[in-house]
């Protein structure tokens, strides 16, 4: 029995088995089917590429990615200067093949920036990847009023700055979700998005596989051998780094376009830490990740809290119980993951 | 041996005024660049100066004591405590009894504090169990733990309360009879509105005037006194900026009272102001105990702490529980002011302003004094205050303003642990070299 607790991991169990009774009590309480599992199926696609974005980070090194937020401001001016100029042709997928284009050189370049800093302060990188996550969204705030964005469906039509919430009705929303999407039953398959985000998934395995996500591999798993073995470390590093910002900028594209929105402002700034928390109940540790993880912790996570919804509304009308589940949850697994840290070193 | 350290002290005393002032002004280049940002913010506000000092006061007397938490465990080597949100919700649970007691008043107050610390001690032990198991990674941990606990705290008051805990009281709950109410009126017959800052009131100058006197005086009779022991021994730089700053104080408020102006009417909360006095000097006097000696060592090197016989886990978990407690203290200290409970809002920041103010004044990771605490709270809070205003003079848009004082509390803290982490990191490659 405990062999089998210890092969699961402790967390992943408790979250399954909260899983399965929320699921139980959605049949109770006779929930329609098939619209959570649509909406869940969602969800799995639309937050999948984000919690993709930790396994570079974690595998060179560098810990789980708390400075996501960089990525994703870098997704969201992307998305913001394609619409602006009027790169939302049928041709470029309404603007999201734009987005992704025009975010990737910017992704890239703070990445590298980020990355070279992250080589400066070894040991503390989660803390200040919190922190600087946190300065870039505050900063960008400001960023968001002064930048010249003239297209009338983004800024206010009275005051000055964008919108906090920008409407993708008319450009790239839900254009992955449509893609080859069909009906089984009353269940909704957005195939565009499953495909995407597996695709991504499949680019990012095949890269670990590759001779540089080798060393990556190395780098991370083992700074001083794989210094010994002529890896460099602190580059690999930047290079982990770098990927990660890219993924979480698509991340947040794929992201909004399923959602509908883009959303400006404060909404950044919280967003790494349910990534994390994913990969985390997937199995994952701050130190060794993989796929897997990433596909079963987003479903975990992501199916409890779409199927807790409604369940909580039936028990409790008033009060979001489903959004303090979240907290509870997620928060619980991070600090569960620290205190593994600490045993080790 | 005395003699030989006796000369030393005396060497390291004997520092020209010169170098004293370029290094004052090198130990604190980030309360002196924000000095300046807030001068130019105040001159640019256009605000009154009386509105100014009276909502300075306010906010100093509301918010120093969560401040002056802080100091102790990083004096202990556990880093910011971003668990202060944890202290504080010990705190606002205190209020509820309270208020659903009925209990108002001045009295009322000190039940709160009594009732709070009991909730504070568990909550600091629980804490200071988990930091312990997470070395090296405290104030990610404190942080989280912070966000954790959030959670549980609204699950208990938003779904225990009246199912399991059994509350009735129509002020407290929902209209649904499930949850507490997200505001909670502390205005009323029975709130703890003012319930300390009301205790004793007196005009801030003739205070300010009064201590400024009394300071110039202590200042000239310990400088006579010291010069006739032994006059080699005396830095006369630092007699001088204290008799400057105390002749600066007393000349300004006397100035005040004599123009007469408007200034006259600030009054100040002094039971308040004692309370965070006392603190300060708990502060300081707690580390001329053993107790306070064993903080400095566990915080300088756990190892040689534990070599030496100090029981690190132990005197890690005393530092957390004190400041949880202040915390929670704290935190009853700033409602009394504001006047209501945001049951699910009114903690949540608290860390996050606490631990900007103190490294705005001047501390870092590693060191930190009451001083900078008390500093950097009244600059922290000039720049909230004008920063507004001056956004809007300066760029058209108050957001802009708004959005900047914003991004400092993220970006100092951001910067602050970045320098630590780095600064750590070259001493540990310096080890490495040395071995």
């Amino acid at each position: 029995m405990n062999k089998f607790i210890k092969k699961i991991g402790l967390p992943r169990l408790i979250i399954t088995l909260l899983f399965v009774a929320i699921c139980i009590s959605a049949v109770v309480l006779k929930l329609p089917f098939g619209m959570l599992a649509s909406d869940v199926i969602r969800r799995f696609g639309m937050f999948g590429v984000l919690a993709l974005a930790m396994v570079p980070s974690i595998q060179c090194g560098t810990g789980p990615n708390f400075a996501l937020p960089i990525g994703i401001i870098c997704g969201l001016l992307g998305s913001l200067i394609a619409i602006e100029v009027g790169l939302t042709s049928k041709a470029l997928g309404y603007g999201f093949i734009s987005s992704v284009l025009i975010s990737l050189p910017l992704a890239v370049l703070t990445g590298w920036v980020y990355g070279l800093l992250l080589n400066k302060i070894k040991g503390s990188e989660m803390l200040v990847a919190t922190y600087t996550g946190f300065s870039i969204v505050s900063f960008m705030q400001i960023g968001w009023v002064t930048l010249p964005f003239r297209h009338p469906e983004m800024i206010w039509p009275i005051g000055r700055g964008l919108r906090v919430t920008v409407s993708l009705d008319s450009t790239f929303g839900e254009v992955l979700n449509r893609f080859w999407g069909f009906k089984i039953g009353s269940v909704y398959i957005p195939t565009g998005l499953l495909l995407f985000f597996f695709g991504c998934c499949a680019a990012v395995w095949l890269f670990s596989r590759s001779k540089s996500g080798t060393e990556m591999y190395a780098a991370g798993a083992n700074p001083k051998f794989a210094a010994a073995a002529g890896i460099n470390v602190d580059k690999n590093r930047v290079l982990g780094t770098i990927l990660s910002t890219v993924i979480g900028a698509v991340g947040i594209i794929v992201y909004s376009l399923s959602f509908g929105y883009l959303q400006l402002y404060l909404a950044p700034l919280y967003m790494a830490f349910p990534a994390v928390a994913a990969v985390l109940i997937g199995g994952a540790s701050t130190r060794k990740v993989k796929i897997s993880h990433v596909l079963i912790g987003t479903f975990l996570f992501q199916g409890m809290l779409t199927i807790a919804v409604p369940v909580a509304n039936q028990m409790f009308p008033e009060g979001n119980l489903s959004e303090v589940l979240r907290q509870i949850v997620q928060n619980g697994i991070i600090l569960y993951a620290l205190t593994k840290v600490g045993g080790e070193s | 041996m005395a003699q030989i350290s006796n000369e030393k002290t005396a060497k390291i005393n004997k520092i020209s005024t010169a170098t004293s002032i370029k290094r004052l002004l090198f130990d604190y280049s980030v309360p002196v660049l924000f000095i300046i940002i807030c001068l130019i913010g105040v001159y640019f506000s256009k605000l009154p100066a009386v509105f100014i000092v009276n909502t300075l006061l306010t906010r100093i007397t509301r918010n120093s004591f969560m401040v002056l938490a802080l100091v102790l465990p990083v004096i202990a080597g556990l880093g910011l405590n971003f668990g202060l949100v944890i202290g504080a919700m010990a705190g606002q649970f205190g209020i509820l009894i309270v208020t659903h007691l009925k209990i108002g008043g001045f009295p009322g107050f000190l039940m709160c504090l009594l009732l709070s610390t009991p909730f504070a001690v568990i909550f600091g032990l629980m804490t200071a169990r988990l930091l312990n198991r997470t070395k090296g990674q405290e104030m990610i941990s404190s942080m989280i733990a912070g966000f954790f606990a959030n959670g549980a705290y609204q699950f208990i008051l938003l779904f225990l309360v009246g199912t399991l805990i059994p509350i009735k009281n129509p002020d407290l709950v929902l209209t649904r009879g499930i949850g507490i109410k997200n505001t909670i009126d502390l205005t009323t017959e029975y709130g703890l509105k003012y319930s300390i800052d009301a205790v004793f009131q007196y005009p801030l100058f003739y205070i300010l005037a009064g201590i400024g006197a009394v300071t110039g005086l202590i200042v000239i009779i310990d400088y006579i006194l010291k010069s006739k022991k032994a006059p080699e021994q005396v830095d006369k730089f630092k007699y001088i900026t204290r008799l400057v700053i105390s002749g600066a104080i007393l000349g300004v408020s006397l100035w005040v009272v004599m123009s007469g102006s408007m200034l006259n009417t600030v009054t100040l909360p002094v039971a308040t102001t004692v309370m965070i006095a006392i603190l300060w000097a708990f502060n300081v006097l707690i580390m001329k105990t053993k107790l306070g000696q064993d903080f400095r060592t566990v915080g300088h090197n756990m190892d040689i702490a534990k070599v030496s016989g100090v029981n690190v886990d132990k005197t890690r978990t005393i530092a957390m529980v004190i400041s949880t407690v202040l915390a929670a203290w704290g935190q009853v200290i700033f409602l009394q002011n504001i006047g209501t409970l945001s049951t699910y809002g009114s903690h949540v920041q608290i860390a996050t302003f606490a631990i900007a103010s103190i490294l705005l004044g001047g501390a870092s990771v590693t060191k930190a004094t009451s001083g900078q605490a008390i500093l950097g709270v009244i600059l922290f809070h000039t720049l909230f205050i004008v920063s507004p205003k001056a956004g809007n003079n300066l760029f058209g848009d108050a957001q802009i303003g708004e959005f900047f004082r914003a991004f400092v509390s993220y970006g100092v803290i951001g910067v602050a642990l970045g320098l630590h982490a780095w600064n750590k990191r070259i001493q540990a490659l310096r080890r490495q070299l040395d071995v």
